[in-house]
């Protein structure tokens, strides 16, 4: 079972950004990287998968300059086998950093590639499945269970009044959703081992990008909010502001 | 300029985001005297098609077929990207629905472009089409110009404007696409439970409501108002309420019109999830609490009593 995992490191919710002079980019100098939630969901799944089939290796790969060898590092230290860095110091756009993925993978022969559902920070949703196109395999987002039999899988996912059950044959692209599984927290031992752990780095192929940053900017503030009252006695208040300023009811 | 918009339906009916998204596309075509595309696809396309006839589109390409029975979304994305190229469109628009951005995602890729995702504004400038939208958890706003074409965009549900124009015109097409993957089985969840994301009123509860038991507050106000319920991160992760209700970084961005937060502190994680809500009111009990900074109305009280008289008295207003 091979499997492949794709990660993006992202800024911590919690930090405070900074935006950089010319608007168009944050400062990320005092940015604290963690890797994607989403995406340790899917780390985690390669991990189980690799697990219950007893063989098979899990293989890592980033987009990114070389500080995402930390976040490569942590995921090693889950047990991640090994990991690639496609190596790039400029801003892409996603079907660049879908078509730097797929340089990477369309050589490797993955039983099951994963992803996050989305980047915490992008929001996008959207390189797990261009990846899939540029590979022409199958894509399911948002999974919630997967299971593989040969060379069968079946994969559970909610969706819009109820939870569906798909099946087909293998190779397949996943986006993992949170319902998923609870990643584990890395062992000293594997930390430890994560050490030795090769980092391929490898200069992709992007090609031209299809969209342009214009700004990046603060969001407008929100208009200043009031307290219209305290306690039960208040709802009245409310009320009347809801239907008679802000017309929502 | 030709607009290809992605119709998206659930037995039949079709969404209200989808309407939206017909809008705003009639809205840019009208400027630039341009052409509004509707796309129906799989099963009922035909009934769904008819349902839309004022709603914005100058023509309405429908598809069904055989193929399509189970199929999932790479089958329908290759309808997609087939109407894109066919109809030689500058803009693919779908409504940023969990499966409207899975298929423009997927249709996106199929010709070798992607997609500015969960957009809430789209102008047209010049050539080029300019989107904007929250990224960074909503700390941040992206301005993006196309500068490849076809564009691929998504529309952030209740971003977008419905409009009523002459009817469109029907062209009835075969599907041929197939799924290379099946869905082989479908368990009905809770019946006529609204999706977060595409509610215009969602009521939100916290740990102040104390039990999982103590929803049936929000349940029964949600009723009055054709609310959807939604959850913060720490009771889902306590077990209360399923991980399709959690608002939030890790569960779902919700911008509905009205947004009432019950007894939730408003941690970063969750106000990433809903501060691009039109309205909000903030209903807790701790003046100090963070989620009264993003309020456009704050209650201090305690939610036991607050909630039944609201609900009483929206029920004298409303009903």
């Amino acid at each position: 079972m091979k499997i492949a995992v794709c990660m993006k490191r992202v800024p911590d919710t919690a930090t405070r950004l900074t935006f950089a002079p010319d608007g168009q980019s944050i400062d990320t100098s005092e940015v604290q990287w963690v890797i994607s939630p989403y995406d340790e969901f899917a780390i985690e799944e390669a991990l189980r998968i690799r697990e219950r089939h007893g063989e098979g290796s899990v293989t890592v790969i980033t987009v990114g300059t070389e500080s995402s060898t930390k976040e490569l590092r942590q995921a090693l230290g889950m047990g991640v086998d090994d990991a690639v860095l496609a190596s790039s110091e400029e801003p892409l756009d996603p079907i660049q950093t879908a078509r730097a993925l797929a340089s990477i993978l369309e050589s490797r022969a993955d039983d099951v590639v994963l992803f996050g559902r989305q980047a915490v920070d992008s929001q996008g949703a959207q390189v797990g499945a261009l990846v899939a196109r540029l590979l022409d395999r199958p894509f399911v987002n948002d999974i919630a269970a997967i299971s593989i039999e040969g060379d069968q899988v079946r994969i559970e996912r909610e969706v819009e009044g109820g939870r569906e059950v798909i099946e087909g044959p293998l190779p397949i692209v996943v986006g993992a959703d949170k319902s998923l599984n609870d990643p584990r927290y890395p062992k000293l031992k594997e930390i430890m081992k994560a050490k030795k752990k090769p980092i391929e780095i490898v200069t992709p192929e992007t090609g031209a990008p299809a969209l342009e940053t214009i700004a990046l900017t603060p969001p407008p503030p929100r208009p200043e909010g009031r307290i219209v009252g305290e306690g039960p006695d208040a709802v009245e208040e409310l009320i009347r502001v809801l239907r008679e300023e802000a017309k929502v009811i | 300029m030709k607009i290809v918009v992605w119709i998206e339906s659930n037995s039949g009916k079709v969404k209200a985001s989808s309407l939206e998204a017909l809008g705003s596309a009639r809205l840019l075509a009208d400027s630039a005297d341009g052409e509004v595309i509707g796309f129906c696809c799989g099963e009922g396309a035909g009934e769904v098609a008819s349902s839309i006839l004022s709603a914005g589109a100058h023509r309405i390409i429908t598809r069904e077929g055989d193929s399509l029975t189970d199929a999932l979304s790479d089958a329908f994305a290759a309808e997609l990207s087939q109407i894109a190229t066919s109809e030689s469109a500058d803009l693919v628009l779908a409504s940023a629905t969990s499966s409207g951005k899975e298929i423009i995602a997927l249709a996106a890729g199929g010709l070798g472009t992607c997609v500015a995702s969960d957009c809430i504004s789209i102008r047209h400038e010049g050539d080029a089409f300019v989107t904007e939208r929250p990224i960074y958890a909503g700390k941040a706003h992206h301005q993006q110009k196309w500068i490849t074409s076809p564009a691929f965009i998504s529309l952030r549900p209740n971003y977008g404007e419905t409009v009523e124009r002459d009817a469109a015109l029907v062209d009835s097409q075969e599907a041929t696409g197939k799924s290379v993957l099946k869905r082989t089985a479908f368990v009905e969840g809770s019946l006529g439970k609204k999706e977060l994301t595409e509610a215009e009123i969602i009521i939100s509860g916290g740990r102040g409501l104390k039990e999982p038991e103590n929803f049936a507050l929000l349940e029964s106000l949600a009723e009055i108002l054709g609310a959807a319920v939604g959850a913060s991160r720490a009771v889902v992760d306590a077990g209360w309420r399923p991980h399709s209700d959690q608002v939030g970084q890790t569960g779902k961005t919700v911008s509905p019109k009205l947004y009432i937060a019950v007894g939730i502190s408003g941690a970063i994680q969750h106000l990433a999830g809903m501060s691009s809500s039109r309205t909000i009111v903030a209903i807790n009990k701790d003046p100090g609490a963070p989620i009264f900074s993003v309020a456009t109305y704050g209650l201090v009280g305690d939610l036991f009593e607050v909630i039944p008289r609201l609900e009483e008295e929206l029920k004298a207003v409303l009903q």
